[in-house]
């Protein structure tokens, strides 16, 4: 019974942990105002390129890739939030545009559930069977004791000492 | 104390016959975990696609606007270039692509498509102007034909034949004009 509460309290943890690791729906994505291209300065292009991966190179962040096609995606970047296009809207062209692999936080659907799903869950795994070993570890020591002194079953052992009980009872009254 | 320690050993005493659901779950999650695994590395270490083999097909929209896919150019010699204009060896063969283009688009049995890879519009778009490239080209939205193509990088041609099956791959620039006819004539003769 103890260990079906359990597991309702495990299984309601890994909810909470699915839940809370959802990252947030991209709404719908709030507009800029144009602005002259120069305006736009590299800090503001970084902070969106650091989001993105150079589609070319393997695991290399757009705002520090030396390349010649990373500073070519800089600069269109630069342009789009030049035409007020929002950071995600820009995110949302590089992945339609390169594919997926480019964002650095895979969107949560399909197989890529599993980037999100699989950490939290193995992290609550590993708990519970942590105090699971905990707990067996607790209740198994006195039982060893126990087993070292008598290799009668508790059952009997137990009989033995309350009909002892009694018998003192009687000789102390 | 007694009877609870009776209880203990009566439950102690009962085999457990219900199925154990938690590792039931547990060893069912790793397995299709390391099945997901295996099947992407089988994915990715597959080598290039098989020449002889039918060519994956595609579809794309070009720059101007215009659907193409593999299956309408059923009956032709397909040249299928995949490119970058941030790749300078793609320079060295712009030019014999465009040439040897020219002199085939009369025949009405060979295509040329450019496909631009990993690229941004307003410089694929000057880099056609640049060669004066007039065979139709287009963005790999999503890099989808170069991964269904399993290209690994750019310039990379894949020649196709009139049955749709794949006759020849170039993973480097051409070097002449007379390469480029070295491999679609005999396509057009011998089909």
């Amino acid at each position: 019974m103890r260990n079906i509460r359990l597991s309702w309290i495990f299984l309601a943890l890994v909810l909470a942990a699915i839940l809370i690791s959802i990252p947030g729906q991209p709404g719908q994505a709030q507009e800029n105002p144009p602005r002259p291209i120069d305006e736009i300065s590299d800090n503001e292009v970084n902070a969106i390129a650091k989001q993105l991966y150079c589609p070319v190179c393997e695991n290399i962040p757009l705002d520090v890739c030396p390349t010649q096609a990373c500073a070519e995606w800089r600069e269109l970047i630069r342009l789009r939030i030049s035409e007020g296009w929002s950071a995600d809207r820009i995110k949302e062209y590089f992945a339609q545009q390169y594919g997926e692999r480019v964002l650095a936080a895979p969107p949560a659907r399909g197989l890529n559930w599993l980037v999100y799903i699989i950490p939290p869950l193995i992290i609550l795994a590993g708990a519970y069977v942590l105090y699971r070993a905990f707990k067996s570890w607790k209740t198994s020591t006195p039982q060893t004791t126990e087993g070292t002194l008598s290799a009668e079953p508790a059952l009997d052992q137990d009989e033995y000492a309350s009909r002892l009980e009694e018998e003192l009872k009687k000789l102390e009254s | 104390m007694t009877s609870e320690n009776l209880t203990t050993n009566e439950e102690l005493i009962q085999p457990k016959t219900r199925p154990q659901w938690g590792r039931i779950f547990v060893w069912g999650a790793l397995a299709v975990l390391l099945a997901i695994v295996g099947l992407a590395l089988l994915r990715n270490q597959q080598g290039p696609v098989q020449i002889g083999k039918p060519a994956p097909d595609f579809s794309l929209t070009t720059f101007e606007g215009e659907p193409i896919s593999l299956e309408s150019l059923s009956g032709k010699v397909v040249l299928l270039n995949f490119w970058a204009s941030w790749c300078k060896p793609c320079e060295q063969e712009a030019a014999d692509l465009e040439e040897a283009w020219r002199f085939y688009k009369p025949r009405g049995d060979v295509a040329f498509v450019g496909i631009d890879w990993t690229d941004t519009e307003p410089n694929a778009m000057e880099y056609l102007a640049k060669f004066d490239i007039t065979y139709p080209n287009g963005p790999d939205l999503g890099t989808r034909i170069s991964q269904a193509y399993r290209t690994t990088g750019v310039p990379e041609t894949y020649i196709i034949d009139k049955q749709g099956n794949l006759r020849y791959i170039k993973i480097s620039p051409f070097l002449s004009i007379q390469e480029i006819y070295n491999i679609i004539d005999p396509l057009l003769t011998n089909p």
